[in-house]
């Protein structure tokens, strides 16, 4: 009977992540960046499809996480064209960014170390809420409704993150792995439609990763939201990602699905450490 | 409950599960019959909701076919819905099977194999998983149903259903044939086979003990009786359903008695669940009351001075005078009057904190208590009691009437229940409550009920003067050292257990000189203790090595030596020599069973180097242990542990009269 359903499965989840996958989101073209003298990213080009788990490796100081905070509005490159939706995008800040569904996480996670899990994720309801200040401080008329619809969201997120039993805990009072979730979390709480995680199994033991790599799994599943994710560890990133980017001192060295990654010429002689 | 005469037209006897269940929708409709946390919010179902829902699951398994007489499946925590399939099953004359939930899959297959299973209830992804995992070892599997449909989306396996649509087919049918749930009720037959249960297997194959409606209703009526038990109970259901005790309270009192049952988030929130609760009824196993008052001496110790000093007092009070006020007995003035003042510093915020404030009756069943574990909780006016009973008994033998309790007795037998002994100590049990069988195992059955119908637990024990029931150790594992002392490893090991600092113990003797121990140090409590040494460690293996630990446990082990010498009978089997083992043993590698008893054979099997080199008395010896991991992965462990002897001391004669 087993025998009978493999095929099926696979060609099911095959035809699930062919029909997953739709056109270009954002597409980056020719991007160079530069701080002073340090040449961070030198003409990259890449795009990323709508649903789909997007990585982008390389060694220490290849200029990953530069390329993010390009993506998000932090950084401005001096050269290149972002087309965000087919539309290219002038000088954006973060928080336009934010509103137009973007939302990531950190490498050094930054979440109010003082405030309860729960409250934690609701400032990434921040952009949705709608009532004043004052309404919000007075907890007063339609304020009262908003904040009861945000709040089943956060619950609603609570629960896909399995962080029930830390919903009231102060964020610096929980282990590394769990604020890692916690931030994920937050960047949920915004909607995104595009998802930027920063390192997000960084420092965590093999348990913590895998439950990580569920969630993006689920998130992506479950939400559709399109990922691009920068990571260190390879075996995470070849299990889970639909296609990968490998930076190397700014410059791109490889693009493509995990297998044509992995047989890379370039790419195995930066991750052996072979003198360039 | 005792309504049962009339068998007119109106009245139908509340003889099986389904027709209480009925009952209660017809007679307490909007009393609530269950709460789940979801969202954050306690969701309220009452006894109609719960019918409803019941009658639509039952009309759905049947419309998948389902038929009288075949076993369903439930695997998952405490979840309402499958709870309610237990029920389903039971208005189709099926019988629930319940598995461990945390068991891994190859676990699984014994048991499917064995009921010959061909429809599953499960709760989420990742027993689905396991269910696909084993599906080419139980061919016969045809309908696995799941509750929680998250990660699943992809699974287009044709077996997989989720409950949603099948509670929505079953629904329709109800709706089009009001009368086919009804006739299928009226055919069960309170000597039916209700639900069939594990046991734990700590010896061999787990055997099907299959109990009828009968049998567990004798049990909850019995019970509530026995405690005043109404409609107005709350408890929190935490326990793994596939233990008898959960089917008991949760399952078989609750539909017996109309109260209310409480399903926690999930397993991490239990503590926060149990203080929002506040149950007036509860059950756990010592482990649990172990645990919560670990935490409460950890957080203790790191409290400010001032309030330190208070709880020392006010416990000391408590001590004196706590447990004969909750008995009735006569205190002096002064005395009530601390005891009064400290429930209101004290006792009464850690009865809140610990979610205990309303209890009215808890229970501890499933392995020894600690003497001074079971007083703590007697003395902060928690009234916590034993008893005593078996998968094979309901879990209901004797219990510990209120006012008469006694730290090493498991009570008096319990209502409708016989309790005899046998010319070798074993203790013999008769009554409603026993098993009807073995499944297919008409072997195991002759084996355990004798000819006079009396079921034999193979525990050993005596009545005290005063008719209460005490417990040795099982009958089997009572043995003799070769100097011809009883060795009774159990109650060794219980007795080691005790101590905040052990968390389990495995004693050997038998037919030896001398008696050896392993330990397992509790990783919290021995990590704080490090922790305010200023104690560096790296881990469990690390910290169980240090020599400081070494010194900390052989005071225990004296402590029990000294307190074995104190009883004639077993001064003679004091610990000589003993080991910190190096990993904590676990259920997942073989060596606990799932309700974390010690698996002896095993453990002797497994460590046997360890057990020679005990008995020679090397002084340490190098190990190396395969460990398997919770997803199936394996990985080695190895280690040189050190071997220490501990003090014994001469017997002290008849210092305790009989």
């Amino acid at each position: 009977m087993m025998m009978n359903d493999m095929p099926q499965v696979a060609q099911a989840q095959e035809q699930a992540s062919a029909r997953r996958i739709g056109d270009v989101v954002l597409d980056l073209q020719n991007i160079s960046l530069s701080f002073g003298g340090v040449k961070a990213l030198t003409n990259i080009s890449f795009d990323v499809r709508e649903h789909e788990i997007r990585s982008i490796i390389g060694p220490n100081g290849a200029g990953k996480s530069s390329m993010l905070n390009v993506i998000n509005g932090v950084y401005h490159p001096q050269e290149g064209r972002i087309l965000f939706r087919g539309e290219p995008r002038q000088r954006m800040e973060p928080h336009m960014a934010a509103a137009q569904g973007i939302a990531r996480t950190f490498q050094n996670i930054a979440l109010f170390k003082g405030m309860s899990v729960l409250d934690n994720i609701m400032t990434g309801r921040n952009l949705k809420m709608k009532c004043g200040l004052l309404a919000h401080a007075l907890y007063w008329g339609r304020a009262q409704k908003e904040e009861i619809e945000h709040r089943v969201k956060v619950e609603e997120i609570i629960d896909f993150l399995e962080i029930q039993d830390i919903r009231k805990t102060p964020v610096g009072a929980l282990p590394y792995g769990l604020q890692k979730r916690v931030e994920l979390g937050r960047a949920l709480a915004a909607e995104p439609n595009l998802l930027l995680l920063d390192e997000p199994m960084a420092g965590m033991n093999v348990e913590e990763k895998q439950d990580m790599c569920r969630f993006i799994l689920d998130v992506n599943d479950q939400f559709g939201t399109t990922i691009v994710l920068i990571e260190h560890d390879m075996g995470v990133v070849m299990d889970i990602s639909d296609r990968v980017v490998v930076l190397d001192y700014g410059k791109k060295i490889g693009d493509g699905v995990p297998d044509e990654v992995r047989s890379n010429e370039d790419v195995i002689r930066a991750y052996l450490g072979t003198s360039h | 409950m005792s309504d049962t005469n009339g068998q007119a037209a109106q009245t139908v006897a509340l003889d099986t599960f389904p027709r209480l269940l009925m009952h209660h929708a017809a007679v307490r409709p909007g009393r609530p019959a269950m709460r789940e946390k979801e969202f954050g919010i306690w969701q309220t179902y009452s006894w109609a909701d719960v019918a409803r829902s019941v009658r639509a699951i039952a009309c759905g398994l049947a419309e998948l076919g389902f038929k009288r007489g075949d076993r369903l499946a439930i695997i998952g925590d405490n979840r309402p819905r499958l709870y309610w399939s237990v029920a389903a099953c039971q208005c189709l004359g099926g019988i629930p099977v319940m598995l461990y939930q945390d068991a891994v899959a190859q676990e699984m297959t014994y048991v499917l194999e064995d009921a010959e299973i061909k429809f599953a209830v499960v709760e989420d992804q990742e027993q689905v998983d396991k269910m696909l995992e084993i599906l080419p070892d139980v061919p016969f599997l045809e309908h696995v149903i799941y509750d929680d449909p998250r990660g699943l989306r992809h699974y287009s396996q044709p077996l997989l259903k989720g409950l949603d649509e099948l509670q929505e087919m079953g629904s329709i049918h109800d709706r089009n044939h009001t009368d086919f749930l009804d006739a299928e009720i009226d055919k069960g037959a309170s000597d039916d086979i209700s639900v069939m249960l594990y046991t734990s297997g700590t010896t061999g194959k787990p055997k099907g003990v299959c109990q009828t409606h009968a049998a567990f209703i004798a049990a909850a009526t019995g019970a509530t009786g026995f405690d005043k038990l109404t409609d107005r109970e709350d408890i929190l259901s935490y326990l793994p359903m596939a233990w008898v005790g959960d089917h008991l309270f949760s399952f078989a009192q609750a539909t017996v008695a109309g109260f209310t049952i409480n399903c926690p988030e999930s397993g991490d929130t239990v503590m926060t669940d149990l203080r929002e609760i506040g149950p007036t009824y509860y059950f756990a196993p010592p482990r649990v009351f172990e645990n919560l008052l670990t935490q409460v001496m950890i957080r203790m110790e790191d409290a400010s001075a001032l309030k330190r000093k208070l709880f020392a007092h006010f416990m000391d009070v408590a001590r004196r005078c706590g447990a004969d006020i909750l008995d009735g007995k006569p205190v002096s003035g002064g005395d009530r009057l601390q005891y009064w003042l400290g429930n209101l510093l004290i006792y009464g915020p850690l009865k809140n904190v610990l979610g205990m404030s309303r209890i009215r009756v808890a229970y501890t069943a499933g392995a020894a208590i600690g003497p001074d574990l079971f007083r703590f909780y007697r003395s902060i006016g928690v009234n916590l009691k034993q008893l005593y009973g078996q998968t094979e008994t309901c879990a209901y033998v004797c219990l510990q009437p209120d006012g008469q309790i006694k730290l090493d007795s498991v009570g008096k037998p319990a209502p409708f229940v016989e309790v005899k002994l046998a010319g070798n100590g074993e203790i013999l049990v008769k009554g409603p409550m026993l098993l009807k069988a073995y499944y297919k195992r008409p072997d195991a059955t002759a084996e355990s009920i004798n000819a006079e119908g009396y079921f034999m637990t193979g525990d050993a024990g005596y009545f005290d003067e005063d008719g209460h029931l005490k417990i040795i150790d099982r009958a089997k594992d009572v043995g003799k050292l070769a100097t011809g002392s009883m060795f009774a490893p159990n109650y060794i090991e219980n007795k080691l257990k005790f101590f905040q600092h052990i968390k389990e113990a495995v004693a050997f003797g038998n037919g030896r000189d001398c008696v050896t121990a392993f330990i397992n140090i509790d990783l919290e409590a021995v990590g704080n203790w490090a922790e305010r040494r200023g104690l560096a460690y790296s881990g469990y293996t690390d910290l169980a090595s240090q020599s400081a630990v070494y010194e900390l446990i052989r005071d225990c082990v004296e402590k029990v030596n000294a307190d074995l010498a104190a009883d004639p009978q077993m001064s003679g089997s004091q610990i000589k020599r003993f080991l910190i083992l190096h990993k904590e043993l676990d259920a997942d590698d073989g060596e606990l069973t799932r309700t974390r008893k010690v698996r002896r054979n095993f453990i002797a099997e497994r460590y046997a180097v360890l057990i020679e080199a005990l008995f020679e008395g090397k002084a340490a010896q190098h190990i190396e242990t395969v460990v398997k991991y919770e997803d199936g992965r394996e990985g080695r462990i190895s280690a040189d542990l050190r071997i220490e002897e501990a003090k014994t001391y001469a017997p002290q004669a008849a210092k305790r009269a009989a």
